[in-house]
């Protein structure tokens, strides 16, 4: 976490709410109900979560950026801190600024003492109103947000309201013990501080929640990927868990009858990706999701994929690397692995989405590419977006038609499934069609017959990385700018910086951002285009040796000179974008 | 016998197997179309996999729908090909260290979860394709460019561990008994959940222990006072491997709900072969605001 070297916020506009205590006790549930309130009383939120690789213990943080328009960051200045227990006071303090307030439980010997005056402090005796309603330990939560609410004016019935969705399935006595609490710690807070109310979450007039159509949701990019796929109409998924992609899983699994399709845990990641091939072949839409490690272990597959032409769909959410590295934490690590995975060459598609939305039409499009180019198509995101949730409006899709390319289901006469054609792609068919062909791992004929002859091999080579020109002619998009066309600074980066580059630019008005969102192929005459015209470029990503510089330099000549990386597993910051562009 | 020479004219390809003359493939090869013969398997109604070896090249000799992968994937692979249809009988062509080393994990998990699909495990007890290194099949002492003080390793057995593993059908062959084999290959297909079905496969190349003359001279029938629904009973034969006493035939059979049967998505026909549409996702927004 950099430090809030000056004290006070970097936008007035976003309010920073974080609540932070031991891992096990629900700390993300009461963000996230928090942050519904929120939504349901027409702000826009953004959330961020630190956690260590454990189940229990250690420390857990949820930072809520709210704001009356869009947000797409965590800031490093926190205006509202709730303390569970010493150990979040210790480790996030220093981020409060001239007027913040601080929420801790009296009950449970944390020291506030020292804490400047310019830092409202607000006690809580957790314990004794956990005694007073009968209730057990995990209520601290309820009990927690129930007196924030009180003191930022937001609305205590929808905080009720979401403790019934989500207990609503439970014996009542659990809705109403919980109802109870977050009314004592509302209550409580109130008698006490009536005078310190700060209207934060004040229900926007004239607006009203409709829970059967809402107009802003709060899905993680994992979430949004998970829909992509539904609506996508994906019908095979084998996703072995792995953090921070395992909520794909979680999100899809209970909905396999409903939308008839096929989840399957599989014994490891070599055994996932060859079981999505394997039902590919057999005319499933298919996915795998995954973090580096298990990529690692899909590497085979993936270029078994390509050699063969089957169509799947990889999730590669990054994590901090390599080998288990930096299980709950985020980086852009492995953009040159997925890039360079397996060995030789076979047209691999990489598409980097920026946010919650981009993640939901990335994941939607790679199922029609990976059809329409009858390849492997990799959806390249990391624990930053896969475990934030964002307000979005709900998705629009309606323009969306699945394409599943050159395919055949009927019997064909004189079927040769790999023939060459002009670009690259050739007839494809499923097993079971009736038309015999082989799916080969090595290099084969245009049946499929095991071929080691130099025209053949040429032939199929070509006709296969054909599908790459192909790709860039019809399909590929070109980076996206955000900000004035003509800026002091131009901003180059990928993938999950987005969201705090544009919570930067809110404040750098003569500075733009170039967003990439196609890695392979690569958009070259378009991004050099942008770069040549920038009058200064700065390059900013989420891996020690600047991967993305590399692929820039490599492929337009362009040397960026100014590369700020950082990997220490936290993601970009606003306010050290801004400030590193300021000390430009 | 003329049902073979029929066999071999038909359901095969262009090609000209390129095993070793003499090789135990040759066997199973004869025996598989024999099979596909007699109850019209073909690319409308089934499809292979194999795994990388010797084994590996039936892709190329038989005229059904096949995907050759990578060493020791083909049991995912052929689990992948099944749950996206399970109208196809899959059947998967392994070796000894495509299935039992490289592919080990595999072959225990798709056991297990009973997959209605056909393992035929060319058990040579040797790498024959990588010219002749020791297998996890080779017996304690085996001399191979590997082990050239001979292996020190005890071998592993693919009928014990299927049966321990979950596996509902289990058998073993010798690749000279073609009209066997191929009615074997019927009974492990009809049989619904996994089925393994060894096939001892004479190496003539790389394995002189395990020629065809020494199976021919130590494998025997198990008759009809093998129970081979009782598990221990096969489990107690299944370790059977002595001078004149190496067991054939089915070894357990039990009826058991296969994979693909338990799965309520897969009750509705053929998953592969179903449109693909744009889905409604709007339920799914609920609990997202
Ligand atoms: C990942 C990988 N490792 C190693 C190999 C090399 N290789 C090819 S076949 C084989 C062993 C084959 O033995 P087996 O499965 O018993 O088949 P056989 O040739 O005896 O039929 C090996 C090690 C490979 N193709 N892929
Ligand atoms: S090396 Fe052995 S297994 Fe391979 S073809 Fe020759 S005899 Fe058969
Ligand atoms: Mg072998």
């Amino acid at each position: 976490m950099p430090n809030a070297q000056s004290k006070t916020s970097l936008n007035p506009n976003v309010f920073t709410f974080k609540i932070g205590g031991e891992a096990g006790f629900g700390i993300m549930s009461a963000g996230l109900n928090f942050a519904k309130v929120a939504t349901r009383s027409g702000y826009h939120t953004f959330d961020y979560t630190e956690y260590p690789s454990l189940v229990r213990g250690g420390h857990n943080v949820m930072q809520i950026s709210v704001s009356k328009d869009r947000v797409d960051s965590q800031y490093a200045t926190t205006d509202f801190l709730v303390a569970l227990n010493q150990e979040t006071l210790n480790l996030h303090e220093h981020e409060l600024i001239e007027g913040s307030g601080v929420l801790y439980d009296s009950d449970h010997n944390i020291d506030v003492s020292h804490l400047p005056s310019y830092v409202k402090t607000f006690e809580l005796p957790l314990t004794h109103i956990i005694k007073e309603v009968n209730g057990s330990m995990v209520m601290r939560n309820s009990i927690a947000i129930g007196a924030a609410l009180a003191l930022l004016d937001g609305d205590l019935n929808i905080l009720k309201t979401l403790i019934e969705e989500s207990f609503g399935h439970k014996k009542n006595d659990v809705v109403s013990i919980n109802h109870k609490a977050c009314q004592i710690g509302y209550d409580y807070v109130l008698k006490e501080h009536a005078g310190d109310v700060k209207k934060i979450l004040t229900p926007i007039s004239g607006f009203t929640f409709n829970p059967d159509a809402p107009s802003l949701l709060l899905p993680t990019g994992n979430e949004a990927i998970a829909l992509g796929a539904v609506a996508s109409g994906m019908s095979f998924a084998s996703i072995y868990p792995m953090t921070p992609t395992s909520n794909i899983l979680h999100s899809l699994a209970p909905h396999q009858e409903k939308y008839g399709f096929v989840y399957k845990q599989p014994e490891d990641e070599i055994s996932a990706i060859n079981m999505a091939i394997g039902a590919a072949h057999a005319g499933a839409r298919s996915m795998v999701a995954t973090s580096g490690g298990g990529f690692a272990l899909m590497s085979e597959g993936y270029g078994l994929a390509g050699i063969t032409e089957t169509p799947v769909v990889i999730i590669e959410g990054m994590r901090g690397s390599p080998a288990t590295g930096l299980p709950t934490w985020t980086e852009q690590g492995d953009l040159r692995f997925v890039l360079h995975a397996h060995q030789g060459d076979f047209p691999r598609i990489v598409l980097a989405p920026g946010d919650v939305e981009e993640a939901f039409h990335a994941s939607m499009l790679a199922f029609n590419l990976a059809e329409k180019y009858q390849t492997p198509v990799v959806v390249l995101v990391d624990k930053f977006i896969c475990e934030s949730h964002s307000s979005v409006a709900p998705f629009d899709y309606s323009n969306f038609k699945i394409d599943r390319g050159k395919l055949t289901l009927e019997k064909q006469d004189g079927y040769k499934r790999f023939a060459p054609s002009p670009d690259g792609i050739s007839l494809r068919t499923v097993a079971g069609s009736g038309n015999h062909f082989v799916a080969n791992s090595d290099e084969h004929d245009e049946i499929g017959y095991s071929n080691e002859e130099i025209e053949n091999r040429n032939t199929q080579m070509n006709k296969r990385m054909q599908k790459l020109v192909t790709c860039s002619a019809q399909d590929m998009q070109a980076p996206v700018v955000y900000g004035p066309k003509d800026a002091d600074v131009t901003i180059v980066s990928w993938g999950s910086n987005k969201g705090p580059i544009l919570e930067a630019l809110k404040v750098l008005p003569n500075v733009n951002y170039v967003h990439i969102t196609w890695i392979n192929p690569f958009p070259v005459e378009k991004l050099k285009q942008l770069l040549d015209n920038a009058k200064y470029l700065i390059n900013i990503e989420a891996n020690f040796s600047g991967q993305m510089h590399g692929l820039i330099k490599q492929h337009t000549g362009i040397n960026i000179l100014n590369n700020f990386v950082k990997y220490d597993g936290r993601p970009f910051y606003p306010e050290e974008i801004v400030e590193r562009v300021k000390g430009i | 016998m003329s049902n073979l020479v029929e066999s071999l004219s038909n359901s095969k390809t262009p090609n000209v197997p390129n095993w070793c003359p003499g090789c135990g493939d040759f066997g199973i090869w004869s025996a598989f179309k024999l099979a596909a013969q007699k109850k019209g398997w073909d690319s409308s109604n089934s499809a292979i996999v194999a795994g990388i070896g010797c084994h590996g090249h039936m892709v190329n000799f038989v005229q059904i729908t096949a995907f050759e992968g990578l060493h020791g994937r083909s049991l995912p692979v052929a689990s992948g090909i099944k749950m996206a249809n399970n109208n196809l009988n899959v059947f998967s062509f392994s070796g000894d260290g495509d299935s039992l080393a490289e592919g080990c994990n595999h072959f225990v998990h798709t056991a297990r979860r009973n997959h209605d699909i056909t393992l035929i495990l060319h058990d040579n007890a040797v790498y024959g394709l990588t010219t002749g290194q020791t297998s996890p099949r080779s017996p304690k002492g085996y001399v191979s460019k590997s082990t050239p003080a001979g292996s020190v390793e005890e071998p592993l057995n693919p009928l014990t561990m299927a049966i321990a593993s979950g596996a509902t059908f289990v058998a073993r062959e010798y690749a000279g008994n073609i009209e066997q084999i191929s009615e074997l290959l019927i009974a492990a297909n009809e049989h619904r959940g996994f089925s393994l079905v060894v096939i001892l496969q004479p190496c003539v190349t790389f394995n002189h222990m395990y020629t065809h003359y020494f199976f021919q001279k130590n494998t025997y029938y198990l008759d009809k006072t093998h129970d081979i629904t009782n598990k221990l009973h096969a489990l107690e034969k299944s370790m059977e491997w002595d001078l004149n006493k190496i067991p054939l035939g089915i070894f357990y059979k039990v009826e058991s709900p296969s994979y693909e049967d338990q799965i309520p998505v897969l009750q509705s026909g053929a998953l592969g072969m179903r449109n693909i549409e744009v889905r409604n996702i709007s339920d799914l927004y609920k609990g997202f605001a």
